[in-house]
């Protein structure tokens, strides 16, 4: 409480109720201190991830010209495949800012609209690249043949799991948005996956263009 | 730890996969055959059915499954890690002495008792235990109990996630202990260099043990230095700016800051070394354009960092000791936070210096032969600002405050030769020689270890509301100190003669009469290690004479946590605490301040769950199966996990008030206690 021996009192304890103003469990002070803790948490979570694909970015930049007598990228890939499932990530992170912006306003229905094109997109991306790695399979060009593809198939196969993780909590929080609707929680909860989602879409600009472009073009 | 008469893992053959239980068979319990392990493991039964019996007569299961194993209370969890350094550095150490064993008789002409496949075994362990399960769990331990009791908070931003970390931690050392007597362990080291550790040198579990463990526990190490970072940055006491956090709040925000920024590094790293193993993959091997010295590399980009991981959190339990026991404030409070900053973005420059023997060439020799140089100066700095707080202080010789003596003087010798092996020319020389063991344990044990001990000491009586015996204690510090450099003096010595480390045979018994000091040095760690058990055991009897109803034991407490009661209520403090200056309770005392007796609101607090010990417990499976190739139970294991975690986030319902009535009667039952005339 206050001193006396100060020349001006001073209070060393918060006695104020917190929760006076919020009558209800939602919207509470420790509620709203936790909430923005989470998005924060969210974002630490996906640098340290963001250093797992740099050291598998690196695993590739070192070990990416090891053939070992094997084939080498422009053997390999099919730029027009790889452009169109580029364009589907690309387009599901389109989409899931379309879902953001109905939750801003609202809109439960909307939301989980945008919230199913997206996985969708995100379905014919996982689509594509197991159509890509299972032809790769069938060449000899599996993981075990060469450095090169061993890296390979780890930077494309991890940012390709992300994916069908994300794909996954997707299906999981189309539930929960049915069960409980734009309820606070929920709310985090899109606002975090949307987060994972964009940082999939940056690490792929990233492998599109150091693995698939830089391999076949120069 | 097989025995040597299976020499490369007898139990491990390939021939014999069973479809279901995988490369697991009897011959796996190959204990059976070394008296050493036999010993171990009839003494770990017995001990096991002794714990477990008592438990249930006392009717423990109950209490101990809802007070602590499910429990997210930051300080439970804390203490929880705690005992399990505790009991890993009994494992640990039991290696130690092993090998100060083994190296004493056999440098004096003897055969010893460890062939040499066990003893590279051992020697794997005692490292992998003292750096993953002795040292990380006791520093993780008080920056969970420590740390948000400093910045006024009543827990961590994400209390489940803490206990899972924990759990994922003691998920790890579990798969560890089980290769004590299921297979054995690995090999190759700390690190598991590369091709050593690849499927060709090392085909036996061990490896995998090594793997699956610090990879479980790795990623318990991530999340829970993720919840830290964001529990200092948003969550700390109205009024405590970052430059008037308590010093230890500041290393403890460096250090998880070097976790998230590492760990992934490390998990990545072993994620490739699994995959060369599993399926075939040519990461970091000879064959296929593979790169060995990539893995060194890398692992390296985290174990350096590692190593500040360890020694930061320290420095601040020193930085929090010094003054309380002086009765000054913290002598250079920007520099020591400066210096923490510099130390940790540092750390991520100097890896090569582990292997300057590479032939990456002088130039880059030189660059990190500099950098590491560099380093010594934050911590000279740290030094300096420690002494200077004693100077003129009123200096009081309790526990804490000899180890940090001991540690001052100790590290400082370490620090030294650490900068001689900075100096790459000498490195040529001094490179996987006992002087480097003799250094590293230096730093670690005068560093980390003593640092360890004080801050056990010094924050017991907040955690049990009753302090340490002191005599013990002394004991305890002075086996320890003396131990310390009769064990390690003589690896200097043994190092500039040329011995190289991890040698289990001699072939001249002119070594012996330095190993044998060696061994001298070690029994009188162990008197002290037995005399802090019986620091423990006797304070308990005594606890009544120890007991202290102040919440501020030492008297002298500069920080928030001192200004609770001892052992604190679970929501910590009944009104959040407002900080106007540097050593808030120093400021709150200095001043007059009176606690709140009225008015006291409802408080919000988060659930227990046992989510975090039903999935570290699906995964320790996980990870034997793999380890054994049953890969029906690991597929199965994996879903269950994973179907868990998705089922836990459909509750909804993971937090409560505490009524104001509540609190009331814990408070009034703690300021009751104040007012009565100090004995």
């Amino acid at each position: 409480m206050s001193a006396t021996t100060a020349n001006q009192p001073l209070e060393f304890f918060v006695t104020e109720d917190p929760h006076a103003a919020h009558g209800d469990h939602g919207g509470d002070h420790a509620e709203h201190h936790h909430e923005t803790g989470t998005m924060l948490g969210f974002w630490i979570y996906l640098m340290s991830d963001c250093l797992i694909f740099g050291i598998l970015f690196a695993t590739y930049a070192v070990l990416g010209g090891n053939y070992a007598a094997g084939p080498a990228p422009v053997d390999l890939f099919d730029l027009d495949l790889i452009l169109i499932s580029t364009s589907m990530l690309l387009f599901s992170s389109i989409t899931y800012g379309f879902a953001v912006l109905r939750m801003d306003k609202g809109d439960l229905n909307g939301t989980t609209i945008w919230l199913i094109v997206t996985g969708v997109f995100g379905a014919c991306f996982l689509g594509l690249e197991i159509y890509e790695f299972n032809h790769l399979w069938h060449l000899g060009a599996t993981p075990m043949a060469s450095a090169f593809l061993s890296s390979f198939f780890f930077l494309v196969g991890t940012h390709g799991l992300h994916v069908a993780s994300g794909t996954l909590w997707l299906i999981v929080l189309l539930v929960q948005l049915r069960m409980h609707g734009l309820t606070h929680a929920n709310k985090r909860r899109v606002m975090c996956l949307s987060l994972f989602w964009h940082f999939l879409d940056l690490i792929w600009i990233g492998v599109f263009t150091l693995v698939y472009l830089t391999g076949v073009l120069l | 730890m097989a025995s040597s008469s299976h020499g490369h893992g007898g139990a491990t053959l390939h021939t014999d996969v069973h479809p279901f239980w995988g490369k697991l068979n009897w011959d796996a319990l190959a204990f059976l055959h070394d008296p050493i392990i036999l010993i171990t493991f009839i003494g770990v039964v017995l001990g096991g059915i002794a714990t477990l019996a008592a438990m249930t007569y006392y009717r423990l299961w109950g209490p101990l499954w809802r007070g602590w194993l499910t429990s997210i209370d930051h300080k439970k969890v804390g203490i929880m890690y705690m005992i399990l350094g505790l009991i890993m550095l009994l494992r640990g150490f039991a290696d130690a002495l092993l090998m100060r064993g083994h190296q004493a008789l056999a440098a004096a002409g003897y055969e010893g008792y460890l062939p040499p496949h066990h003893y590279d075994q051992i020697f794997t362990a005692h490292g992998v235990i003292m750096i993953f399960f002795v040292a990380m769990p006791f520093v993780t331990g008080f920056m969970n109990y420590v740390m948000p009791l400093q910045i006024g908070a009543r827990d961590v931003a994400f209390p489940f996630l803490n206990n899972f970390s924990l759990w994922l931690t003691v998920s790890g050392a579990v798969l560890v202990m089980i290769s004590l007597f299921v297979g054995e362990f690995s090999t190759a080291g700390w690190l598991a260099y590369a091709p050593f550790s690849g499927l060709e040198y090392s085909p036996s579990v061990g490896m995998d043990y090594y793997l699956w463990a610090l990879n479980i526990a790795g990623i318990g190490t991530t999340l829970s230095g993720i919840n830290l970072v964001v529990t200092i940055v948003k969550m700390r006491a109205p009024g405590m700016t970052y430059m008037k956090m308590p010093v230890f709040t500041w290393t403890t925000l460096c250090t998880n800051v070097l976790i998230v920024a590492t760990f992934p590094v490390l998990t990545a790293t072993l994620a490739l070394l699994t995959a060369d193993r599993y399926i075939g993959t040519a990461f970091f091997t000879n064959e296929l354009g593979g790169s060995p010295m990539m893995y060194v590399n890398l692992i390296w980009i985290w174990g350096h960092p590692e190593v500040y991981i360890l020694i930061l959190p320290v420095f601040g339990i020193f930085s929090e000791i010094v003054p309380t026991f002086s009765s000054k404030r913290l002598f250079g409070y920007t520099s020591m936070v400066y210096a923490t900053c510099v130390i940790m973005v540092l750390s991520y420059i100097v890896w090569l210096h582990h292997f300057f023997t590479m032939g990456a060439g002088a130039n880059v020799n030189a660059f990190f032969g500099i950098t590491t140089m560099i380093i010594s100066i934050p911590t000279g700095a740290k030094i300096f600002n420690w002494l200077f707080t004693m100077y003129k202080g009123r200096i009081r010789f309790e526990t804490p405050m000899l180890w940090v003596m001991g540690f001052m003087i100790t590290f400082v010798i370490g620090g030294m030769t650490g900068v001689l092996l900075a100096v790459p020319p000498a490195d040529y020389v001094l490179h996987n020689s006992l002087f480097l063991i003799a250094h590293f344990h230096n730093v670690i044990i005068g560093g980390v270890v003593f640092g360890i001990f004080a801050g056990i000491v010094f924050w017991w009586p907040k955690a049990f509301g009753f302090s340490l015996d002191p005599f013990w204690g002394k004991v305890s510090f002075w086996c320890w100190l003396i131990g310390f450099y009769l064990a390690f003096m003589p690896l200097y010595i043994l190092g500039l003669m040329g011995v190289t480390r991890r040698l289990s045979q001699f072939e001249d018994t002119f070594y012996a009469v330095y190993f044998i000091i060696a061994l001298v040095g070690a029994v009188f760690v162990a008197i002290g290690i037995a005399a802090f058990i019986i620091q423990i055991v006797v304070s308990i009897l005594r606890r009544e004479e120890l007991r202290d109803h102040t919440g501020d034991a030492w008297g002298t407490g500069r920080t928030l946590e001192w200004s609770t009661s001892s052992p604190p209520p679970y929501y910590n403090f009944a009104f959040t605490p407002r900080v106007h200056e540097i050593d808030a309770f120093t400021h709150m005392k200095r001043v007059g301040f009176t606690r709140p007796s009225e008015g006291y609101m409802p408080i919000h607090m988060p659930r227990y769950t046992a989510t975090g010990v039903i999935i570290s417990g699906l995964l320790t499976v996980l990870g034997f199966a793999m380890i054994w190739h049953m890969w029906f139970i690991a597929a199965m294991t994996f879903i269950a996990a994973v179907a868990y975690g998705i089922l836990h986030t459909f509750n909804y319902n993971r937090d409560y008030y505490v009524p104001a009535d509540e609190v009331r009667e814990t408070e009034h039952k703690f300021l009751s206690k104040l007012a009565e005339p100090a004995e």
